[in-house]
């Protein structure tokens, strides 16, 4: 099989994690979406080093997964504490930067 | 050349004695005028004590300097702040110290019931530093820095009052005149420096044996200027009569001992420049004869009488301006005159502020008459100072003037006589305005209303007018006595006795039409306003009417500075409005507008800063991907 295949998977992938935190309009849906978008930068990471035959590339997606994780935690405790204070979900209704 | 460590004081003191007035501010109130007083009579004391000094050296040894420190060093070009006292500046210093003291004393009864006395004494005092400064420098520049030390304290002096609108625009009007002759002052200098690379006394004098003629042309007439700003001549005399403004105290000290004798120290002091350049004495001579024709015109028309005695000494110092404009045998006599003037000048100025003091600060003269009976020693002092500005012998004026109407005769040709000539119908109308003013204010019938009740001033007023009037009386034949001033000044100005000219007529000739012409002038007064005089001025005949709007010297400079002056302001504002302004208005504007546009993408949703972001990543690789294209 063509390793190229798994660039286009990956470009896939992160075109639909893009759409997703555009057009989505609750915030979990957005935050699954962002990881969808950096797992697909993972993909790609892990089959350039496969390409270029050297681990760079797998060393910068551990870091990926490193800063995700946390992203997670600190990223669901927000969603979490959002919805308890507003009873909502939706990012559209967090919008109190614009004034 | 002496070298002597006190003349510092006679600078320092007086500087002292002001700053400290001005700083203690009101804890002085009770004593400054007395301390301040003090101090001006101990400079007076060290000027005599250095002219004592002086007298017992000779020849060379009589100048005397010190060295202060050194004020700019800047490559090849040194300046040092010293002191040089000659035979010159002793004379003056004497003057301004000895007459300024007098002036001191006046004031304390003069100003008793102003606030403000403390503030007045210290900015006496800094007139005095200034203008001792100004004569002992031993250098251009440093003459330039007492130079603008004296327009400061006199700006500050005439707008004493200046809660007066009137005043403060005066003070103001003084102060500008001024800078048009500090501008003429600071280009000669700049001339000197750069044609021979020195600014003090002694090394423009070695300078200017070697130097071209249009290069001491120059410097003569931008020295010229200057004297003119300083000494009210004819172009910038605009300024003297409204100084009047001041207290009368002030009046006394510009006109008789310190500001209006500057131009003509100034004219002196660079006598090398002008023997050695006869466009630049030409010069000097015509703007002496207009202005002491000009002065006494003026000086017939006025009703008030500090305005008339104003007219007075723009008059006499265009004498003294035409005699050092008459080469080396001219300085000593313009010196002579300036010394006699001092005296007899602030004797009749402090005379019209003590009239001023029993009238209620009444100034008209039509509203005086008969004073010589309830002021009898005003009159008399008054009187004196009046005998020896006409030039009767053997008064004061009648050896100085007499000396500069024969000078200007014998200047040689038609010159001499055009220049005698107007010297001398500058006597006759001396003599008319004078008299003029002093059978208006002390003779006749009494012509004040019942509210005024005019008195004999205070001792401590008539005690100086009547010092001044014994200088007025025997100062003259003191300093003719076998030419005293004359021998006194020779090593200062290379005057030597047998450079007389042509002698167009006798010295007793001369003296004989002087007084013939006094006599007439002091006729046609008394006739004219010995009988009856009007309270209210009549109108006149035109040329009096344009006499008192002062010649038109107002209107000519309204009309060719401050219209034109005010359109180019006019011109340059609009153009700062309209032009630059609008540039950095329209700049403001347009980033404005953008921001106003650009705001309404920052709309506070995430998912629309999302998009944004991806449509930018979107673009950024699009432009990579064409640029490696």
């Amino acid at each position: 099989m063509d390793i190229s295949n798994y660039i286009y998977l990956s470009a896939i992938l992160f075109t639909i994690g893009a759409i997703g935190v555009i057009v989505r309009r609750n915030a979990i849906v957005v935050f699954m979406c962002v990881e969808l978008m950096l797992n697909a930068a993972n993909l790609a990471f892990v089959t350039f080093a496969r390409i270029n035959g050297n681990i760079d590339g797998q060393i910068a997606s551990f870091f990926t997964m490193v800063v995700a994780a946390c992203e997670v935690v600190v990223g669901l405790a927000i969603i979490v504490t959002m919805y308890r204070s507003r009873r909502s979900a939706s990012v559209d209704d967090a919008s109190l930067l614009k004034r | 050349m002496t070298t002597r460590s006190d003349l510092v004081f006679l600078i320092a003191l007086p500087l002292f004695s002001s700053a400290l007035l001005l700083l203690l501010g009101k804890i002085a109130n009770k004593w400054g005028h007395l301390f301040a007083t003090v101090i001006s009579a101990s400079t007076f004391g060290i000027g005599l004590y250095e002219f004592f000094a002086m007298r017992s050296r000779s020849g060379d040894a009589r100048a005397a300097t010190q060295h202060l420190f050194e004020w700019i060093s800047v490559g090849t070009f040194k300046v040092d702040a010293s002191l040089l006292l000659d035979q010159l500046s002793i004379c003056f210093v004497l003057l301004i110290t000895g007459v300024g003291t007098l002036i001191h004393i006046y004031s304390i009864a003069y100003m008793s019931h102003d606030l403000d006395r403390r503030r007045f004494f210290a900015y006496l005092n800094l007139f005095v530093a200034a203008m001792l400064l100004l004569v002992l420098g031993d250098s251009y520049l440093n003459l330039y820095v007492g130079w603008e030390g004296v327009g400061l304290a006199s700006y500050l002096l005439i707008g004493f009052w200046n809660q007066k609108p009137a005043y403060a625009v005066a003070a103001k009007k003084a102060f500008v005149a001024n800078r048009v002759g500090d501008v003429g002052l600071s280009l000669a200098i700049m001339i000197a420096f750069t044609q021979f690379g020195s600014v003090t006394f002694a090394g423009v004098k070695s300078g200017a044996a070697s130097a071209s003629p249009a290069a001491l042309t120059a410097i003569g007439a931008m020295l010229l200027l200057a004297a003119a700003g300083k000494s009210a001549q004819f172009p910038l005399q605009s300024w003297l009569g409204d100084a009047m403004a001041g207290p009368t105290p002030v009046s006394a000290l510009i006109h008789a001992a310190t500001m209006v004798t500057a131009g003509v120290y100034l004219i002196t002091r660079s006598n090398f420049i002008f023997d050695a350049s006869a466009t630049a004495r030409l010069l000097v001579v015509i703007v002496g004869a207009i202005t002491l024709l000009f002065g006494a015109i003026v000086g017939t028309a006025k009703d008030d009488i500090k305005k008339a005695l104003a007219a007075s000494t723009m008059s006499q110092i265009g004498y003294m301006i035409l005699a050092t404009g008459l080469g080396p045998v001219g300085y000593a006599f313009a010196i002579m005159h300036l010394l006699t003037h001092g005296f007899f000048k602030a004797s009749m100025f402090l005379g019209a502020g003590s009239v001023m003091h029993g009238m209620n600060d009444e100034v008209n003269m039509r509203r005086y008459g008969a004073l010589g009976r309830v002021m009898p020693i005003t009159a008399i002092t008054f009187g004196l100072g009046y005998l020896a500005i006409i030039g009767v012998p053997p008064f004061a004026g009648f050896y100085s003037k007499d000396k500069i109407i024969e000078t200007a005769f014998n200047a040689g040709g038609s010159k001499g006589i055009l220049l005698g000539g107007a010297a001398l119908l500058g006597a006759a109308i001396t003599a008319f305005y004078m008299t003029r003013v002093f059978v208006l204010t002390f003779m006749g019938s009494k012509r004040w209303d019942d509210q005024a009740h005019p008195h004999e001033s205070p001792s401590l007023m008539w005690i100086p007018m009547v010092l001044l009037s014994v200088g007025s009386v025997a100062s003259g034949f003191l300093l003719s006595k076998g030419s005293a001033l004359v021998h006194w000044l020779a090593p200062v100005v290379n005057a030597s006795d047998s450079e007389g000219g042509v002698e167009l007529m006798k010295p007793i000739v001369v003296s004989a039409l002087a007084l013939g012409v006094v006599v007439l002038g002091v006729m046609t007064a008394i006739i004219k306003y010995g009988r009856s005089v009007p309270v209210e001025a009549p109108e006149g005949s035109l040329l009096t009417r344009f006499a008192r709007r002062d010649l038109g010297q107002d209107d000519l400079n309204h009309r060719l500075l401050v219209l034109p002056g005010q359109a180019i302001t006019r011109t340059l504002v609009s153009t700062d409005y309209g032009f630059i302004d609008g540039i950095v208005r329209a700049v403001g504007w347009t980033l404005g507008y953008i921001s106003t546009s650009l705001k309404k993408i920052q709309n506070g949703y995430v998912r629309s800063y999302a998009l944004l972001m991806t449509l930018g990543a979107i673009a950024l690789l699009a432009t990579i991907w064409l640029v490696t294209l």
